[in-house]
């Protein structure tokens, strides 16, 4: 089942100032809910968006947090389940199990960070978004979900910015 | 392949221009392409049959020979582990330290990394004997609820490798989405579906590159001591002994630096070729192979130091053990072996503090061709010269290198080289959004960032 369209418009931009000085017309209208498509990550529009930063660290620091707590918690529960006495070391030797506390922690810190980024990434929902392939090689676009009476204005800004093409959407 | 042009350290081409070479490369594969990858599969084929001989009748196949009962297989283990640390390198420590020249070079390097460990991976199975009960090396209980012995570096070696695996692996995935979404936004039919499939909903859109970028970076936060620690953790499989000639306290920087040096040895050997076969050229320039040397030229000089530190260690230490390890390494039966890893990594790569050498490509390919062998003998006679001379004199004896081992360690360079083709054609082997991300986009009024 197609997604429902969303509607708006969607520029595409050539020129990199020409999408910055775009986005920072449609926010100075109060258009926060906007979609920008680039082919690499980009700081002049990173620093327009604004946005704040990702809270992929938090995954990031909740598996590496598990990880190390389960690498200490696993080989330590495991060596007094069945005490062995090995090499004149002790039952539960910490600084052998470091190494496998280590390891873990960076398992699960990766794991976590990659379940974070796929997460995150789908709370904002860009279903029903126009999209246009070029956008993931030359041109940077640009939606705005608009209403039907915004459009003229929303098109009109677009389009002095230097877009090289706009078009309606759901209209 | 002599010398090599001299380009600018950044890309020239249009965002459009990067996107059409790399796709360039998953058109029809040429000749020499169909030609490498029938000897890899060829080359496969014998470990395959070397290896259903060995499931059939043992591993008296092997030139095991007491005391010698770690020989070729651990020696090949060894050797694949440190060919997966330039990749992870590359594309990880040099991302942290914002290094321009690995943009064009990491993809390559990150697959080659995990092909060299799945085929690491291949040889603790193949020198266990009985194959079918590997999985006792995983934390679980046997029968009388015996858990494994977290003390034994074996065990360290297997989390470590598992590890290593799965987030190189990561690593490499993640690192390809927005490609594949560039592939997926360029071809069609039932190429389009399966680029689709995997790019997995990628659009680009800053809400995705906004948790997309941060997590790379932790991710490459988190490779980085990863890296590291794995060969130091191979190397503790040898160290925690007190075999002489194992017993060191410098083996897990020495072991880190041979790594190292032995991957981007292998990472020159397979860019070279495949830069022509592939017609990359304008890509990878002399800016590339002139810093991937000059790595391997600092990993070679202290290999060198280590090299000469430990026969330093073993005459000043004034153990007779260990004196007589080093003197039989120089001047024992197994001679040629000590001297070729000698020969090949501490002196050959000192040939590269010339930059004509290292922008010379014919001369750059050939040197890699030494620093594979010679890192392939160095874990021989650590591992197997060492082990020929125990405490016991009355045992020594030089192990035998039967056809078994030789099956094997061919069928391990076509099972590495077979994935690394197949993949070379299936995904881009140069990262188009990095390469992007250091082309400035055009403005409209003209001027810099």
């Amino acid at each position: 089942m197609a997604a429902k369209t969303v509607p708006g418009v969607l520029a595409s931009f050539a020129h990199v100032d020409a999408a910055v000085e775009a986005i920072s017309g449609l926010k100075a209208r109060g258009f926060r809910d906007l979609t920008v498509y680039t082919a690499s990550p980009n700081h002049e529009i990173e620093e327009v968006l604004d946005q704040p930063v990702s809270w992929v660290r938090l995954f990031t620091l909740i598996g590496g947090l598990t990880g190390v707590t389960a690498g200490f918690a696993m080989t330590i529960w495991m060596s007094n389940d069945w005490p062995l006495l090995v090499g004149g070391k002790p039952i539960a030797a910490i600084p052998p199990y470091v190494v496998l506390a280590f390891e873990l922690t960076i398992l699960y810190g990766s794991l976590c960070t990659v379940a974070g980024m796929i997460i995150l990434s789908l709370v904002k929902s860009l279903k029903g978004r126009p999209f246009h392939p070029r956008f993931s090689d030359d041109l940077i676009g640009v939606f705005v979900p608009c209403s039907a009476d915004q459009t003229p204005a929303v098109r009109e800004l677009l389009t002095t910015a230097g877009s090289e093409e706009v078009t309606v959407h759901g209209a | 392949m002599t010398a090599i042009v001299h380009q600018p350290h950044h890309p020239t081409q249009t965002h459009a221009e990067v996107t059409r070479d790399v796709l360039a490369t998953l058109s029809t594969p040429s000749r020499a392409y169909y030609m490498a990858l029938f000897g890899a599969v060829a080359m496969f084929l014998i470990g395959l049959f070397t290896f259903v001989m060995l499931l059939k009748e043992g591993l008296g196949l092997a030139g095991y020979t007491p005391p010698v009962m770690w020989s070729v297989y651990i020696t090949t283990f060894v050797f694949w582990i440190g060919i997966g640390h330039a990749g992870t390198l590359i594309s990880a420590i040099l991302f942290l330290f914002r290094s321009p020249w690995r943009t064009a070079v990491y993809r390559s390097t990150e697959a080659m990394t995990v092909f060299a460990v799945m085929t690491a991976a291949l040889f603790p199975i193949i020198h266990i004997g009985r194959q079918w009960i590997f999985y006792w090396l995983l934390p679980y209980p046997n029968e009388r609820w015996l858990w494994p012995n977290f003390k034994s570096p074996l065990i360290w070696d297997v989390f470590a490798i598992t590890t290593y695996f799965t987030v190189s692996t990561t690593f490499l995935i993640v690192g390809l989405v927005p490609d594949v979404a560039a592939v997926r936004d360029k071809v069609s039919g039932w190429r389009k579906t399966i680029y689709k499939l995997f790019s997995l909903g990628w659009t680009g859109a800053d809400s995705q590159w906004r948790h997309y970028s941060r997590g790379y970076l932790y991710l490459a936060a988190l490779a980085t001591p990863l890296v590291l620690s794995v060969h130091s953790v191979v190397s503790w499989d040898f160290a925690m002994s007190i075999i002489p000639g194992w017993h060191g306290t410098i083996f897990a920087p020495y072991f880190v630096a041979g790594a190292i040096y032995s991957g981007i040895g292998m990472v020159l050997t397979l860019l070279i070729p495949l830069r022509r076969v592939l017609k990359l050229e304008h890509m990878l320039t002399e800016y590339h192979f002139d810093n991937l040397a000059k790595l391997t030229l600092l990993t070679g000089s202290i290999l060198f130091y280590a090299y000469a530190m430990e026969y330093f260690v073993a005459w000043y230490s004034g153990n007779t053990f260990e004196q007589t390890t080093f003197w039989r390494r120089a001047f024992g039966p197994m001679w040629w072996a000590g001297w070729s890893m000698i020969i090949c990594n501490a002196f050959v790569s000192q040939l590269l503090w010339f930059r004509k050498i290292r922008t010379n490509l014919t001369s750059l390919f050939i040197i890699s061709i030494f620093v594979n062998l010679g890192m392939w003998f160095e874990r021989f006679v650590i591992i197997a010269s060492s082990l020929s001379n125990d405490y016991l004199p009355y045992a020594w004896q030089t192990p035998a290198v039967t056809w078994a081992d030789w099956g094997i360690l061919i069928g391990s360079f076509g099972w590495f080289g077979m994935y690394f083709l197949l993949f070379a054609r299936t995904f881009p082997v140069v990262a188009i959004q990095e390469i992007k991300e250091m082309i400035p986009y055009p403005r409209k009024h003209g001027g810099g960032h």
